[in-house]
């Protein structure tokens, strides 16, 4: 049976910078990477090439000690330019210098009825030798997923409600097929079902409403109603020993190319976005590009920080940095390194603030759009206030005691709290609002840590 | 500004590691994020951007839900002595005298307690936290206009150290640390906070038949002797002193800040206007209260059970200690249900002590300490039941 849910709780961030719904000329970057720690749960990353090696689309650049037959793969074709590492030699980056035009390694192609009758066997060895694998997320922990677990279900958030995310339906245009092909593959892996979750109240594109053998659920209601962990403790609860699995749409659609053309497509429609972007709206381009390539000519002047990703869950990476492997945009915002003259009691319209704190008048124009910049107002203090997270976080679930449970490290309470149900994305507007500043997305993994290797 | 930004910057060298003053890093840093909210960015992972409160404004919403309080307790300080003395006086003449008293008390009460939140962020080497911004003000309000300064201070130091640092400094205390300081002094030098301390009069002499009693009082006089305690009250000196109407605006004695219960509803609508505090908890005070001196009506047997159960609402510090005292979030119960529970019971307890126990006529500040040391049970208990809905949805 299909749900329709309405959720009331959590907060839309109305930020400057929404892309217009076209896709602009940038140049392309000359360079991209595969970042190891994109993915959570590679502990120990093996690297397949060398500098100077030259790699196709596809060819397998490295893998994780403990799942060896979970390739990851190079996005374009080109050569190995550069292998970063930092302290202690962790592996960073994998820069590879792209190709004028890219080169695929070439996988086995299937029509349609022969992806129905393809074993899961089959079609598990065709993904991770292929590099799209890793587009299957596993909860608890939302680790790249085991390819031993079987899920009781698959979530597909079909909407992003993040701060200035893309329209989901605009960056898989014409991918409708492969979407299709994607479902059908993930529908080897569980004999559970496939939710499938748009967006309740608006117009649905058609890539969604076709979509044969899963079940559409409508939800309704501000960020994170577009979350999927959101969407899975309304439809399906994770409880201890559960296992389910996530995979973006996107994702769902690189799998299905897979076995449709056979080759591993890394090209992307991006979201350019932020108020220090001069026009935002959409790119082309491959996964893991170039941050600084790829926004040139596209910047205002003014310190300013480059996400990849939103301004919720992103990461700065600067202009030497890279697209991460599960964005789908970039967000440039000013820096907020400066002092301001009694800033924390003046009064302003132009503060983003869920809180009605005196002074804090935003709430006099619900439907203004900011200029927010990273300046974190204030420093980190004890937790002073309760309730709060309560109204952004529309679970079932004591944010605070989860917090204090994993900051003394008690493993029964964080299990009993729910712990299982998060991982980062599903705390970050709680860490937005929060009046103490405490990293909660930190203290969350850490707590997920703490419970995976116990 | 840039000015002022230079003389920070010129002194920050001392503060900082190896420099002269290296120690008293916290004090440079409190005061200069006091001046300028501070250039700290957001880390390179998670949230990029930050809401725009902190607690430095959150704690100024609460002292500026105080201000009605504060200025008509310090008018009202005036305004009982002149007409406790028989003195004519205009209403200029009743705030500065009001002034002259409670401007004392709170430069005592912060004063002391900055000097040792200060001390104690020194030798713990951590950053100034902010609560200290209420608190300091909490306690003038709760103490009448007649207290001796040095009981201000060595119950400010006690409340602050014993009430709050002993537990880890602020976010951490269990009781409330303004009733702490109240507490304190209640119990040891009791002849300064109850009984008929609540006008001021200086060197002048009241005028004939004058009592200070405060309408606890007649309460517990009334249920001792067998009396009608309304008829005392209405036969009180000053004409009109305890009618209802005159309780609910505060112009009775009382402590400082405690006596005005719309003063004190003007401090709640600004708190739960602004989301600070909690508009749960606010209510279910009040409605335990009534619904207790309900009871006590229907049980009825002397005057003091029979008084009307809305004469609960207006007297004594129910009002205050309701928005000021039970809504502080750190000592309250923090799930929402709690608070539910946790503010009725302050309600229920604060008209039961008043009422059945003559020994404490003020009821608010016991029963608030009280609740404060329940709080976390019975959060304790609805966490547990959310823990086992988790489970019991697990073996569905």
């Amino acid at each position: 049976m299909s749900k329709t849910i309405k959720l009331k709780k959590g907060f839309d961030i109305n930020l400057v910078g929404k892309p217009q719904e076209k896709i602009i000329e940038s140049k392309q970057p000359e360079t991209y990477a595969i970042k190891p720690t994109d993915f959570v749960g590679i502990s120990r990353p093996k690297l397949l090439v060398k500098e100077g090696d030259s790699v196709k689309a596809g060819s397998p650049v490295l893998f994780d000690k403990f799942t060896e037959q979970v390739k990851y793969c190079a996005p374009v074709s080109g050569k190995v330019v550069e292998i970063k590492r930092g302290e202690k030699r962790k592996l960073l980056e994998v820069k590879i210098l792209a190709d004028k035009s890219v080169e695929y390694v070439k996988h086995k192609k299937y029509s349609t009825s022969d992806i129905s009758k393809l074993s899961k066997e089959d079609a598990f060895e065709q993904m991770s030798a292929g590099g799209v694998w890793p587009n299957v997320i596993q909860r608890p922990y939302g680790i790249v997923a085991d390819p031993e677990s079987e899920p009781k279900a698959i979530f597909i958030s079909a909407f992003d409600t993040h701060p200035l995310a893309p329209n989901t339906a605009f960056i898989l245009q014409d991918q409708g097929a492969h979407f299709q092909a994607g479902l059908d593959i993930l529908k080897k892996f569980t004999s559970g079902k496939i939710h499938l979750n748009i967006k309740g109240g608006d117009e649905v594109a058609q890539i969604f409403s076709q979509a044969k053998g899963v079940e559409i659920n409508k939800f309704m209601g501000p960020h994170p109603s577009g979350n999927v962990g959101t969407q899975i403790h309304h439809l399906d609860p994770i409880n201890k020993g559960d296992i389910a699995w996530t995979v973006s749409p996107y994702g769902v659609a690189q799998i299905g190319k897979l076995f449709t053309e056979g080759i591993y497509d890394a090209s992307k429609i991006v979201a350019l976005t932020g108020s220090q972007v001069t026009d935002p709206a959409y790119v082309k381009t491959y996964s893991g590009a170039n941050a600084g390539n790829l926004l040139d000519g596209h910047l205002k002047s003014g310190p300013s920080r480059i996400i990849s990703g939103n301004v919720l869950t992103g990461e700065a990476v600067g202009k030497e940095g890279f697209l991460g492997f599960y964005d789908q945009q970039f967000t440039v915002i000013p820096e907020g390194d400066y002092e301001e003259l009694l800033g924390w009691i003046l009064p302003s319209t132009n503060k983003l603030s869920f809180h009605k704190a005196f002074g804090l008048l935003g709430f006099l124009n619900p439907k203004k759009e900011y200029v927010v910049d990273t300046n974190t107002h204030g420093e980190e203090r004890a937790f002073v206030m309760s309730g709060a997270f309560e109204k952004v976080m529309p679970m079932d679930i004591y944010p605070t005691f989860l917090f204090k449970a994993i900051m003394a490290e008690d493993y029964d309470e964080m299990e009993g709290l729910g712990i299982y149900e998060l991982v980062e994305e599903d705390v970050a507007l709680c860490e937005f609002i929060d009046v103490s500043k405490h990293p909660l997305q930190t203290i969350l993994r850490s707590g997920l840590n703490l419970l995976k290797e116990s | 500004m840039k000015f002022i930004q230079k003389i920070f910057d010129d002194l920050h060298p001392g503060f900082e590691k190896g420099g002269k003053y290296e120690k008293f890093y916290p004090l440079y840093e409190g005061v200069r994020t006091l001046v300028f909210a501070p250039s700290i960015t957001t880390d390179s992972k998670g949230v990029q951007v930050r809401d725009a409160i902190d607690t430095k404004r959150m704690m100024m919403t609460v002292i500026i839900a105080m201000i009605p309080c504060l200025l008509f307790g310090m008018w009202n300080v005036g305004y009982q002595h002149y007409i406790a003395t028989g003195v004519e006086a205009t209403f200029l003449d009743m705030i500065l005298l009001g002034a002259l008293k409670v401007v004392p008390i709170i430069v005592v009460s912060y004063t002391v307690g900055l000097a040792i939140e200060f001390a104690i962020c020194v030798i713990r080497q951590h950053p100034v936290n902010e609560g200290y911004l209420v608190t300091g003000m909490l306690i003038p309000l709760v103490l009448p206009a007649s207290i001796p300064l040095w009981q201000v201070a060595i119950a400010t130091a006690f409340a602050v150290i014993i009430g709050k640092e002993a537990f880890g400094g602020t976010g951490m205390n269990i009781l409330n640390v303004a009733l702490t300081a109240r507490a304190f002094l209640y119990f040891a030098y009791p002849s300064q906070i109850s009984g008929d301390v609540w006008t001021y009069f200086g060197d002048q002499a009241p005028v004939d038949g004058f009592s200070g009693a405060t309408v606890l009082a007649y309460g517990a006089s009334a249920a001792a002797n067998g009396t009608d305690m309304m008829a005392d009250m209405a036969g009180h000196w000053y004409d009109g002193m305890f009618s209802f109407w005159n309780m609910f605006i505060g112009t009775i004695p009382g402590s400082i800040g405690e006596t005005s219960t719309l003063m004190c509803l003007i401090g709640a609508a600004i708190l739960i206007a602004t989301g600070i505090g909690s508009w749960k908890i606010i209510f279910s005070v009040f409605a335990g209260g009534y619904l207790m001196g309900l009871l006590f009506n229907l049980i009825g047997g002397n005057s003091f059970l029979e008084m009307p159960a809305h004469y609960h609402l207006v007297s004594g510090g129910l009002a205050f200690g309701a928005v000021f005292m039970a809504s502080d979030p750190v000592t309250a119960s923090q799930t929402e249900l709690g608070k539910w529970i946790y503010g009725f019971m302050i309600g229920v307890l604060t008209v039961l002590i008043r009422v059945v126990n003559p020994a404490y006529p003020e009821g608010i500040m016991l029963a608030i300490l009280f609740m404060n040391v329940f709080a976390p049970l019975i959060d304790y208990y609805i966490v547990e039941a959310n823990k086992k809905r988790r489970l019991t949805r697990a073996t569905i």
